[in-house]
């Protein structure tokens, strides 16, 4: 057996790629394609059963219907705000980890970043709504410079989810600079490059595919989320929101799965515009 | 570009107050976790370490708890399997399609959450018709799992390159022996980040739970989520909350521990 | 779990069953009736012929339990809280509990076969029936339904032509709460949340569920009289219009909609909202000084049943089960624990004082006002066949749309 695999290294790349291919290419591609071709059927109204019979008119509501064009680029740009801020707040905290932390000091901040990943999502969540409450910590705060909480809306689930995702861009951004030999860095220094242009020549092509990475999790992660919103979000609803209500409440899986072909899509332009940037190997 | 002190010290600084925001909120709900009042009034209106008491009685979260151990070692498990072939079989290997074998695996996990739970579920229970469960949870938690294993796999198995496992070969040792003497305890310490990931990625996930988990079952964030929302219920979810983020620092720190010393191990060799 | 009784909202309405079974012939019920005794109504219908118990034998020893979470609690969740014990104790019934969490579930679910009895809402329980999947109950034998509330028994989410399919359980209402330190004067009516709703613009809320278009559909049934809505729950389309304008022009001013206890209760105590509908239990742990009304055009609300699978095995099981669940102490500690009002009026003995004042317990002019949460479907709840009405799925895009 084990001879035979080593005169194929055919057979052994087979036997290899063979179980996760039946198991995402097969089962989860399967269940995917499945879910468009519903979303090209129609529910009946009153038992919620799928009636199949090839219509047009879910993705001609979802395109037509002003509501839902609102909703997508509000959930558009809470994602790109939340993958900005992180990104921003990911950056110095993540040099500071790989290139000034001592080894030891290293390893407990990554024990730092991991644990919050640990607490319950909802109720970090429910935290944050207590945070942002008229009479809670951010306006206790607040009061004494005649300011006040920004309540809830848009600004304090920006805040949440793109507290509840930082780990998510900090783990990528460390794992990338902490790759940058410290060599390299000096070598750049002693060539008589500036900190700038080391930053720009040096830095950055390591960076960048470890932001994308990052931002591959908060931009999905935000523009699936329909928890923290209805937590923080006030009045405000997201795709997924529109996606839950439907298949949940509205029993009607084929206009669900028509919407989700908006977040679908942007993510897979985003993963083609990015995947030669070679992020997806940082993930 | 070495960091001028001054520099060294703006991140410390930076890194420090990042640090106390993330923390801040889980403070909250420490805190909360003693607060008398029900809904966390701000300021605390008293003390109390009756919801501790409340909490360690719940069989409901105990149980709960138990079911996401379950779900969570399971899924890693099957990911752990999957995800060290798919990263074996891409970083070994060249052939046609490999891009779109890494944009699969990754996939599951670049796409929302609720598109993932409502898809596996649809097909779960219209296409394949079976009951939405116990397994189909199971199943639906490995397939975003697979891609923590393989990134982290796939990153070492690129850095140490294949010398060591021709060598093997060459010195005639077959296909198995070759992966369970040569590359796998190369790869212990990435498998083990990756998986710890894993677990905690399934431990904590919500939405395509909720789409996939059927009746009668519930995982710690069901459980959570189903008792937030009684209001003589949530200040014990607080506390199971907060003893889980003290009881986290024990596995990560093991791993980190593990990963360090492997990581020489495995430069060693 | 309130919050889950709302998804209840999308099971498509029983009282309608016969129309629809008679409009499409498709479904798996046993009944025969014509599309023109159909047309009839709710009593036009015949159920399958389902044998019902008349003595009852000795306990089987098992039984499985289909309930809304907090319906059925054993202890698990909170030790103190446990009324399925003390029920195996007595009867010797070792009890499985199985939550649900909408009323499709739960339809789906006893298609099984694998439950013994179901503690049903009004837009489950017509489907059970017609489908066969309940039984009728023989209230004979089962003692504590003679003392529950006469205005709870034979209404037409329960029984048909008179016979019972299952005992009432508890109901509650969805009322209006307001902060008494800033509402004033105190509002008698919704239109404090709809028209006036700009007095205290930002501190409004509403309950987040396409449902909710019923509360506002209700205010124009009283306000509106040309708009001709008899049941907020049978709207045709320019019904539907009137409704969804009047709840967008109410969005303006809401700071939030609330799904869940917590989320109202903290908001009503930090001074997030002030005024918007609720339910009796948040005002009961609300600790600001808030106070609820059912304003004058009365109210949406709900009603339960608990029943008796056809194909039970463990027929004496079930029946003690009934028997037990709307005992005095039983029907108590849900109440007090779910938040609504007993069906038994014994229960209110036995209840922390106030507790059924508080909930109305037994008042039947109060029960009257309540319009009883059901699924809205294609064919008009209120009897007119010269339009179609809106669905639950319009509901669901409108209610998207009017949060925009």
């Amino acid at each position: 057996m084990s001879g035979v695999l080593h005169r194929h290294p055919r057979l052994r790349l087979g036997l290899l790629l063979g179980p996760p291919m039946l198991w995402l290419g097969v089962a989860y591609l399967g269940a995917l394609a499945a879910l468009f071709i519903t979303a090209l059927w129609t529910a009946d109204g009153f038992t919620g059963n799928i009636q199949r019979e090839w219509t047009l008119d879910n993705f001609k509501d979802v395109f037509s219907l002003e509501v839902y064009r609102t909703i997508t680029i509000r959930t558009l740009l809470t994602a790109v705000a939340v993958t900005v801020i992180d990104a921003a707040l990911a950056f110095p905290v993540a040099l500071y980890m790989a290139k000034v932390a001592s080894p030891r000091a290293q390893r407990l901040l990554v024990i730092a970043i991991l644990t919050p990943l640990w607490a319950s999502y909802l109720v970090k969540a429910y935290a944050w709504r207590g945070m942002f409450s008229a009479d809670g910590p951010i306006a206790w705060l607040a009061d004494p410079f005649g300011l006040s909480t920004p309540g809830y809306g848009l600004v304090a689930t920006v805040v949440t989810l793109a507290y509840l995702w930082l780990p998510y861009m900090i783990l990528p951004m460390y794992a990338g600079l902490e790759r940058l030999p410290n060599s390299l860095l000096e070598a750049s220094a002693d060539l008589g490059a500036g900190a700038r242009v080391t930053l720009r020549r040096v830095v950055l092509p390591v960076l960048f595919p470890a932001v994308v990475a990052g931002s591959i999790f908060t931009f999905s992660l935000t523009l699936g989320d329909y928890i923290a919103v209805k937590i923080v979000g006030g009045t405000n609803q997201m795709l997924g929101n529109v996606i839950y209500d439907n298949v949940l409440t509205g029993n009607n899986l084929p206009f669900a799965a028509a919407v989700s072909t908006i977040p679908v899509v942007i993510m897979l332009v985003y993963l083609a515009a990015v995947r030669r940037t070679g992020a997806l190997d940082n993930l | 570009m070495t960091l001028s002190p001054l520099t060294r010290r703006l991140l410390a600084l930076i890194t420090g107050v990042a640090l106390l925001v993330v923390y801040a909120p889980l403070m909250l709900v420490l805190l909360n976790s003693f607060n008398t009042s029900q809904s966390f009034a701000w300021p605390p209106t008293g003390l109390t370490t009756r919801w501790w008491q409340a909490a360690w009685e719940s069989q409901g979260a105990r149980a709960a708890i138990w079911t996401s151990v379950e779900v969570a070692v399971l899924a890693t498990a099957i990911a752990l399997v999957l995800g060290t072939m798919a990263a074996l079989a891409l970083q070994r290997f060249a052939f046609f399609g490999r891009d779109f074998v890494s944009l699969l695996i990754i996939l599951p996990i670049a796409l929302p959450g609720v598109v993932t739970g409502i898809a596996l579920a649809n097909a779960f229970t219209t296409m394949i018709g079976i009951e939405l469960g116990f397994f189909t949870l199971v199943v639906s938690h490995a397939t975003f799992c697979i891609v923590t294993v393989f990134n982290n796999a796939v990153a070492r198995l690129r850095r140490l390159g294949g010398n060591l496992e021709e060598a093997s070969m060459d010195l005639g040792a077959g296909t198995f022996r070759t992966f369970f003497k040569i590359t796998l305890p190369m790869l212990r310490s990435s498998l083990l980040a990756g998986g710890l990931l894993a677990f905690a990625l399934s431990f904590d996930e919500i939405i395509v739970t909720t789409f996939t988990v059927g009746q009668g079952i519930q995982t710690l964030p069901i459980w959570i989520y189903q008792n937030l929302f009684r209001p003589n219920q949530a200040p014990v979810v607080n506390v199971v909350a907060a003893a889980l983020i003290v009881l986290s620092v024990v596995p990560i720190w093991i791993a980190q521990r593990l990963a360090g010393t492997d990581e020489s191990v495995a430069a060693a060799h | 779990m309130r919050k889950k009784r709302t998804l209840a909202g999308t099971a498509a309405f029983g009282l309608a069953l016969a129309l629809s079974l008679a409009a499409c012939g498709t479904e798996d019920a046993g009944d025969d009736s014509s599309p023109d005794s159909a047309s009839e109504g709710p009593g036009g219908f015949v159920p399958p012929d389902i044998a019902m118990a008349d003595s009852l034998g000795d306990n089987e020893g098992t039984l499985s339990v289909l309930a809304w979470p907090g319906y059925a609690e054993d202890g698990s969740t909170d030790k103190a809280v446990d009324w399925v014990t003390p029920f195996e104790k007595q009867t010797g019934c070792d009890v499985s509990v199985k939550y649900f969490n909408t009323s499709d579930e739960a339809v789906t679910l006893m298609k099984s076969g694998q439950y013994d009895v179901v503690s049903a809402s009004g837009d489950a329980t017509l489907r059970l029936i017609a489908a066969g999947d309940v039984a009728p109950v023989n209230t004979d034998l089962i003692p504590n339904y003679a003392d529950e509330y006469d205005f709870l028994k034979d209404r037409p989410w329960n029984s048909v032509g008179g016979q019972m399919y299952g005992v009432p359980h508890g109901y509650g209402a969805n009322l209006l709460m307001y902060n008494t330190d800033v509402v004033k004067p105190a509002p008698t009516s919704w239109r404090a949340v709809f028209e006036d709703a700009s007095t205290y613009s930002g501190k409004v809320t509403a309950y987040d569920s396409p449902i909710y278009i019923a509360d506002a559909a209700l205010y124009l049934m009283k306000t509106q009289p040309d708009l001709g809505i008899k049941d907020p729950y049978a709207l045709d389309a320019d019904q539907l219009a009137a409704a969804v304008d009047l709840l967008k022009a109410q969005k303006e001013h809401v700071g939030e909609y609330w799904s869940d206890y917590l989320k109202e209760i903290s908001a009503f105590e930090s001074g997030d909202s002030v005024v918007g509908t609720t339910w009796q239990v948040i005002v009961n742990y609300t600790k600001a000084n808030v106070e609820a009304i059912l304003p004058e055009e009365g109210a949406t609300g709900w009603s339960d049943t608990w029943m008796i699978s056809s194909k039970t095995e463990v027929p004496n099981c079930a029946y003690a089960w009934l028997n037990h669940i709307i005992s005095p102490e039983a029907n108590a500690a849900v109440a007090e624990w779910f938040g609504e009002a007993p069906a038994n009026p014994k229960a209110c003995d036995l209840t922390s004082e106030g507790f059924c004042d508080g909930y109305h317990a037994g008042d039947e002019s109060y029960a009257d006002q309540i319009h009883y949460w059901t699924t809205p479907i294609e064919q008009c709840l209120d009897g007119r066949t010269d339009v179609s009405c809106t669905t639950y799925q319009d509901w669901t895009q409108a209610w998207t749309e009017i949060k925009g």
